[in-house]
């Protein structure tokens, strides 16, 4: 990573990466601290506690469900894909976030993801296991999930390649291990800083046996390079490719609303919109609470904020051209379609999303926005919301009017769909906070590298 | 700072990586195995029948026809077990006063069936019809086994979807003349035992088999709604 030899501009002097300041040691002693010796204090506990109750839910709401089954749930056929279906393309999108910052960028040598790619990749990793969720609870035998894998077997059943579905088991399993792989590596050497500086005897030997033996030698150092660089090389891919299966799952169907070739680059855009959204969301809060400003700068924040209006742009083009395409394809269906998604019994779905992805968003344009950081959260909240609109519309609006008018059906949520929805957000936040109490949510190592680069720099100056 | 780790640890976490690759392989072996093992899957069960009954003396050595018994075979998709009057028509007047046949006199006389206890069970999301098999080529020794030589019944095939397919896929491997469909000491063609079908003389069963698929119009069926409807 010695490449970026560039001069260091006065822009860059005025709005630095990382507070003036931080030395090496410093900004070890600041984020270890948050682990070793800051324990678990109140508000930590709080919000904890909050997250295990939607948690417990989620676990209320699985259990009534494998109990009784899918009927719980206000899907019936037209409908048969609605909360379950939109959840686990939401949660997934959010991934994508995740491994743009860990992988993409470190590829691009992008300075500015150093101090959030550690927690914006357990951001991921944690997403996807939200979503990996829903596509089991909404089988109706959900024991029987297994069948979709190609294992060898006495009933000589095989997946169906020609699926999309089955497209979508290899995708996610395949995001889900790499995403692991690449946020565990990142961590051995910051393991081995927290074993080293552990007190207690009990945390030296867990993040001993975690650190897997990491002494610091050359040797590691190189292969830690080379490790990470090859799975930044094998997990950029998958930031385009699992969303695009995701979208086969609905455009390789006939259903119109879904059968459209837009669909791969337009969700694509969508996830690492609603994933930078999350990134903010989960940022801004954890940098006041844990007085990570230094670290997680207004610059950051600034940068994210451009990244969304970009991403936000794509998806707007998208919604554009959906209706372009409605109307210029002349056919009845998908122009009913698109009219019924404006003015049918969901247009207030409708108008809510295009309010949330499209018209707020818009606020980002001012810079004055991007740098305030509640402001800044605010839009990222209401995009979060706005996307899973998307992915509602989408799914449930599609499919409630097909072709055949007596076919026609509306969707009312029940109880138990929102609750594993909300229960869903318990089982993240559980995991997003075990992760803040016990992982370093910012890269030591890399902090340390970026510290040390800049220091040179300003002594240059 | 004194070391967290025993020396020895590094060569612990080093063998228990090779050990974790080696577990998951014998234990997806391992399982798979137990699941192909008789033991799993019941071949070469016997039950404990109100009457034991044998094949070998009755169909082997007497040499009493399948459809004697099973008379639905042919028509219909349960090959039929035989009321007590079918026993009794020979039975009331032989072996009167067995005292093995206490059970089947007493359901005459009391007009109760007897309560076999099936060897051979598909479960209920199975469709399976007799009649289908038979009319096509598909013998009854084909999937029961040498029936003519066992003298308590027991199951002869695994009876897992694989079983099944395996014919699906391929029928020619099976498939008779209808002639022997019935004939409990069949042999498949070869060298040694050539089979006469039309007036041709055949040697090798999968030559056979590809002229009665073709015959007998035989399509290789493997779609999920062909069993699972």
């Amino acid at each position: 990573m010695d490449s970026e030899g560039s001069q260091t501009t006065v822009a860059e002097r005025q709005d630095p990466l990382v507070k003036p300041g931080y030395t090496m040691g410093t900004v070890t002693d600041k984020i270890s601290s948050i682990v070793l010796t800051r324990g678990t204090t109140k508000g930590w506990m709080g919000g904890f506690a909050i997250a295990f109750a939607l948690f417990l839910l989620l676990n209320i709401a699985m259990g009534y469900l494998f109990f009784r089954g899918v009927g719980i749930w206000g899907i019936n056929i037209p409908i048969a894909w609605a909360f379950a279906i939109t959840n686990f393309v939401w949660w997934i999108g959010i991934g994508h976030a995740g491994t743009l910052i860990s992988a993409f960028l470190l590829l691009m040598h992008q300075k500015w993801r150093t101090s959030i790619n550690r927690f914006a990749e357990a951001m991921t990793i944690f997403a996807v296991a939200c979503a990996g969720m829903f596509p089991l609870l909404h089988m109706g035998r959900p024991w029987l999930f297994y069948y979709l894998l190609p294992y060898p077997n006495v009933m000589w059943l095989w997946p169906q390649f020609r699926s999309p579905l089955v497209w979508d088991v290899f995708a996610v399993s395949t995001y889900m291990t790499v995403s692991i792989l690449f946020w565990y590596v990142g961590l051995l050497p910051d393991l081995a800083t927290l074993r080293d500086k552990a007190k207690k005897k009990v945390s030296q030997i867990t993040y001993g046996f975690l650190s897997m033996g990491w002494r610091g030698s050359a040797s590691h150092w190189k292969r830690y390079e080379v490790a990470s660089l090859l799975l930044a090389g094998v997990a950029t891919p998958l930031v385009v490719s699992v969303h695009t299966v995701v979208s086969f799952d609905f455009s390789i169907g006939l259903t119109p609303g879904w059968h459209s070739t837009i669909f791969p680059p337009y969700f694509v855009a969508g996830a690492i919109y609603s994933g930078f959204a999350m990134v903010l969301t989960l940022a801004i809060p954890l940098r006041k609470y844990y007085g990570l400003d230094g670290m997680i700068t207004i610059r950051h924040l600034d940068i994210m904020g451009k990244v969304m209006l970009a991403t936000g742009v794509i998806v707007a083009y998208g919604y554009i051209m959906e209706t372009f395409m409605a109307f210029y394809s002349g056919n009845p269906f998908d122009r009913y379609m698109m009219m019924n998604r404006m003015f049918g019994p969901y247009l207030y779905v409708y108008w809510t999303l295009i309010a949330c992805n499209i018209a707020i968003p818009q606020l980002l344009w001012f810079r004055s926005v991007r740098r305030n950081p509640w402001g800044l959260f605010a839009v990222s909240i209401v995009v979060n919301v706005g996307m899973w609109l998307e992915r509602f519309v989408i799914i449930a609006v599609s499919l409630h009017r097909e072709f055949e008018p007596s076919y026609w059906h509306m969707y009312y949520p029940t109880r138990w769909d929102w609750a594993v929805l909300f229960g869903s957000f318990g089982l993240f936040f559980v995991l997003f906070y075990l992760f803040i109490r016990f992982l370093p949510m910012i890269s030591i190592v890399e902090m340390r590298a970026l510290v040390h680069k800049t220091g040179k720099k300003e002594q240059a100056a | 700072m004194a070391q967290v780790f025993h020396r020895s640890s590094n060569l612990i976490s080093k063998l228990s990586i090779v050990a974790i690759v080696i577990l998951i392989g014998v234990l997806t072996y391992g399982l798979y195995q137990v699941e192909e093992s008789a033991w799993y899957s019941n071949i070469g069960l016997t039950r404990q029948q109100p009457v034991p009954f044998s094949h070998r003396h009755h169909v082997g050595e007497l040499g009493i026809d399948c459809r004697y018994c099973h008379t639905s075979v042919e028509k219909s998709a349960f090959a039929g077990l035989p009321p007590t009057e079918t026993c009794m028509s020979c039975h009331s007047q032989i072996w009167t006063n067995a005292e093995m046949l206490e059970p089947v006199r007493a359901s005459y006389r009391d007009n109760v069936s007897i309560s076999w206890l099936r060897v051979n069970e598909l479960p209920q999301f199975v469709y399976f019809d007799h009649s289908i098999h038979v009319r096509m080529g598909v013998g009854c020794t084909t999937c029961h086994g040498p029936i003519a030589s066992m003298p308590l019944t027991y199951r002869f095939g695994t009876e897992y979807m694989s079983w099944c397919i395996d014919c699906h896929r391929q029928p020619a491997k099976n498939l008779r003349p209808r002639s022997e469909v019935f004939n409990p000491y069949y042999q498949q063609p070869s060298a040694v035992h050539p089979v006469t079908y039309n007036g041709v003389s055949y040697t090798d069963q999968l030559t056979m088999g590809r002229q009665l698929m073709k015959d007998y119009k035989v399509a290789s069926l493997q779609d999920c709604d062909t069993c699972h409807r």
